[in-house]
């Protein structure tokens, strides 16, 4: 395992390769590639942060934790709300910036606000050819040349390296509540969470739960000042009703264990992550059901994101799944299985023809060598 | 500025194009004519101007398709067009090109609000793109100031902002998918009504492209619900230092304003001249906007004046109903058509760091007195968008040249103290040249190296963003 401490260290080291190298932050994510391991957690710690203008840039191996400290200490945070994917996983590690911008990944929050990709301003990455590259900056707003930025988001290493990230980042509100409805079925409670996100009543979760304690519960979540978050709970409450309204560290406690699926943490079976339209989430679930495909639901983004535990035999049902949310539009990931699922079937939603011929195309300028990741988000272009 | 020499292959080529053009658009979708074609010379940067060999106005994704799997087969260069309201030349077009205008191509195809988007072809005005959902009481939230006139393609072309960005992002952020048509002729669907597109994030490298990868036709966008209300204030303070920390101060409560304005006051004193909005006597000039019902406004507005007071304003003044809202709005919103009665002027736009605020402004004097040139600040203070108006007369002698000179010293400026050189209008050909300065030529390698991906011949726009110098291998 390499772990290099310096931009220019990491850029040798990737000249000077001739053999793939599997990319990572803090291993978390369950995602890494074959290869040598180059951890990116040398490249660590805050290089500004001022509160002031809402910005912070990081190393990319530095500890989310330790950013989560520092944006504590003044009131601050990540908006986006960054999943934490160990327990889910069973994986040991600490999470790192570079992996959260490299996965882009976001939380409940994202449909409110943007996901990762969305709060990055910029970046620098040694791409597989070991140029040192730098795209975006720290302000805010930034339309100088091509968006790289967005680019690298999401691309999982397989690009480049990203070696620093600047990030916009929020003040966290006084105050937060959520709605709390049991007992509902998939389709009325989707039809209840597109309706709150049709208000101006600024709702910055909603999700439904199939199994809580043995009921289904539905959620809806309001931040802000003091008295405008208790009058949007209360308008919200009278327009789609509610059993229970919890507030401060109650609603924090029940949008974590949303933000890092923990209700499917210590139960079995494959884990998807499904994209789609809100309106699709429950036409889809029964699509599936009716397909002999039963899944255990945790619907977010007002079910625009679906959790679905599946049994882990087979491809766990991936097929399936990815035919009817292609039929419905959107994209399936697979996040948990074990080996021989993973054997069977891919973990990324393959693209049309043409889109994974561009991407084949981006990876041969970035990565002219094939040697970061390599297929880990699709072939090479041969 | 400089633009490349005409190709003459593509000039000689020019009637038998037209020809193959017109069977496959309608006859009046072609314009071949050199008084009609006139008509395309320029985009709002009227200071640069140049006749395309032809324009056409495809109605379709695929009669955009037809024209340009022809071009491509021809050789020939081809800039894509959407209202022409860009300020930094993105719509200019060079003699041997074909400019491709989706004027005609403006329909909405279709709404869903349970899904909360809409979909539409990328002729359509930004404005129009809100009026057809506000009745069911939602809105499209990038407002860039030209959202009357400019084109959604554009919109997307440029990543275009605007006042409210603050809080609901820019372009990139409200766009869930596009239909684009690539310079061969192939067409592609990237993303759609649901978040986060799968696979590499080609969307998001899409937008902010200022039409160099493809010519998008169709966009679906997100619409959000509107807000109950909306209530300005404003601050007037006696120097941009004092309303640069307020502005922090705002920020870094935790309040968040829908749009957060600054004005210098070489700008309050023109306005004040032009529109008579009343404003205070002071030097710097905050208007501060919230959203919510009566009460939510309220309860914002009360933290805001007090970080204001801790500050020393000259005045507060706080809407309380509609037409004090329009009045304090009154001076910002004309300060434009303020300035060009003055003057003419061009209109910059860099990014900086809020905390840079009071260092850049007073450096920006500096140079107006070396320069001998006035300006003019009003900007977007939330975001540290700024967006200096630089004052010249066109019919002297060797002013616009001074002027583009001491812009691109402002300019430089921003990126120095760790800013960009566009916030919002893009670059162009306005700012091509400068890209030197704020990227490593490593950076712009990589840059055209997506362009070589998507358009390997470089025909879209090709004499944009990059300077001429790098890109000159490439264009061929």
């Amino acid at each position: 395992m390499a772990r290099p401490e310096t931009e220019a260290a990491l850029a040798d080291l990737i000249r000077g390769a001739n053999a793939p190298l599997a990319i990572r932050g803090g291993g978390t994510r369950g995602l890494t590639g074959a290869g040598e391991v180059v951890e990116t957690t040398g490249l660590h710690g805050i290089r500004l942060y001022e509160p002031g203008a809402l910005t912070l840039v990081a190393g990319a191996g530095t500890p989310l934790a330790e950013i989560d400290t520092i944006l504590g200490e003044k009131g601050q945070r990540l908006a986006f709300e960054p999943m934490d994917h160990r327990a889910l996983l069973g994986i040991e590690g600490e999470p790192t910036i570079g992996g959260v911008a490299a996965a882009n990944i976001s939380g409940p929050r994202r449909l409110q606000v943007g996901a990762a990709r969305d709060h990055m301003l910029g970046i620098r990455m040694v791409t597989g050819s070991g140029e040192v590259v730098k795209n975006g900056g720290r302000v805010m707003k930034n339309v100088t040349g091509y968006d790289l930025v967005k680019l690298m988001a999401g691309s999982h290493g397989t690009l480049g390296v990203l070696t620093e990230v600047s990030l916009k980042v929020q003040a966290i509100p006084e105050a937060e509540r959520t709605l709390i409805l049991r007992g509902q079925d998939m389709g009325a409670a989707i039809t209840d969470l597109t309706r709150a996100m049709g208000t101006p009543f600024d709702v910055s979760g909603a999700a439904w739960l199939a199994d809580v304690n043995g009921q289904s519960e539905r959620r809806i979540r309001v931040e802000g000042m003091a008295g405008s978050t208790a009058y949007r709970a209360e308008k919200l409450a009278d327009l789609l009703g509610a059993d229970t309204v919890v507030e401060g560290a109650e609603s924090a406690a029940l949008w974590r264990e949303l933000r890092d699926v923990t209700p499917f943490a210590d139960k079995a079976g494959a884990v998807w992550k499904v994209s789609t339209r809100p309106t699709s989430a429950a036409p889809l679930v029964d699509a599936l059901t009716a397909q002999g495909i039963t899944a255990d639901v945790i619907a977010d983004w007002s079910g625009g994101l679906l959790w679905l535990r599946v049994p882990d035999t087979g491809d766990a049902g991936g097929s399936a799944i990815r035919a009817e949310v292609t039929r419905h539009a959107g994209h399936a990931t697979l996040i948990r299985a074990n080996d021989a699922t993973r054997a069977k079937i891919a973990t990324f939603h393959p693209q049309p023809a043409p889109l994974e011929k561009i991407a084949a195309g981006l990876r041969q300028k970035f990565d002219p060598r094939g040697i970061l990741n390599p297929g880990l988000m699709g072939p090479a272009l041969s | 500025m400089q633009m490349p020499q005409p190709d003459p292959g593509a000039l000689s080529q020019k009637e038998a194009l037209a020809a193959a053009l017109r069977k496959v658009l309608p006859a009046d979708a072609v314009i071949s004519d050199p008084a009609e074609t006139r008509a395309y010379e320029c985009d709002a940067l009227t200071a640069y101007r140049c006749p395309p060999m032809l324009a056409v106005l495809p109605a379709t994704t695929d009669e955009v398709s037809d024209v340009l799997r022809l071009c491509h087969q021809f050789g020939v260069p081809v800039v894509p067009r959407g209202s022409g309201t860009s300020l930094a030349g993105g719509a200019l077009p060079t003699a041997d090109c074909v400019i491709l205008g989706v004027a005609r191509m403006n329909a909405v195809l279709e709404r869903n609000y349970d899904d909360r988007f809409i979909r539409v072809q990328t002729g359509i005005t930004n404005l129009r793109v809100t009026g057809e959902v506000e009745a069911d009481g939602f809105f499209y939230a990038p407002d860039p100031s030209s959202q009357l006139a400019c084109a959604i393609a554009g919109n997307i072309a440029m990543n275009s902002g605007g006042a409210h960005c603050l809080k609901y992002g820019v372009t990139t952020n409200n766009l869930l998918g596009v239909t684009m048509v690539m310079m061969d002729g192939e067409v592609i669907e990237v993303g759609g009504p649901y978040l986060d597109a799968g696979g590499l994030d080609l969307l998001g490298l899409i937008c902010g492209s200022e039409g160099q990868l493809g010519v998008v036709t169709e966009a679906t966008l997100r619409i959000l619900p509107k807000p109950e209300g909306a209530r300005p204030v404003l601050m007037g303070f006696d120097s941009n230092e004092v309303a640069g920390a307020c502005v922090r101060d705002i920020i870094e409560a935790g309040v968040l304003p829908v749009a957060i304005e600054f004005m210098d006051r070489p700008c309050i004193e023109a306005t004040e001249a032009f529109a008579g909005a009343g404003y205070p006597d002071c030097e710097a000039l905050l208007i501060v906007e919230v959203e919510g019902s009566p009460a939510e406004i309220d309860e914002q507005l009360s933290v805001i004046t007090a970080i204001a007071q801790r500050h020393n304003p000259v005045e507060i003044r706080e809407s309380r109903s509609a037409d004090e809202s329009a009045r304090i709005w009154l001076g910002r919103k004309s300060a434009f058509g303020a300035m060009g009665q003055i003057n003419d002027y061009i209109c910059l736009d860099g990014t900086i760091p809020i905390s840079e605020l009071p260092e850049v402004l007073k450096r920006m004097g500096e140079l107006s007195d070396q320069y001998g040139l006035k300006v003019a600040n009003v900007f977007h203070a939330g975001d540290g968008n700024l967006h200096p108006l630089i004052l010249f007369d066109a019919n002297k002698d060797g002013d616009l040249e001074t002027c583009e000179a001491m812009g691109a010293e402002i300019l430089k400026l921003c990126v120095d103290v760790g800013g960009c050189l566009s916030g919002e209008h893009g670059v162009g050909v306005e700012k091509r040249d400068l890209m030197t300065h704020q990227y490593d030529p490593s950076d712009l390698e990589l840059q055209m190296a997506v362009k070589d991906v998507f358009d390997p011949k470089w025909l879209l726009n090709p004499a944009k963003v990059f300077p001429l110098a790098t890109s000159e291998t490439r264009r061929g």
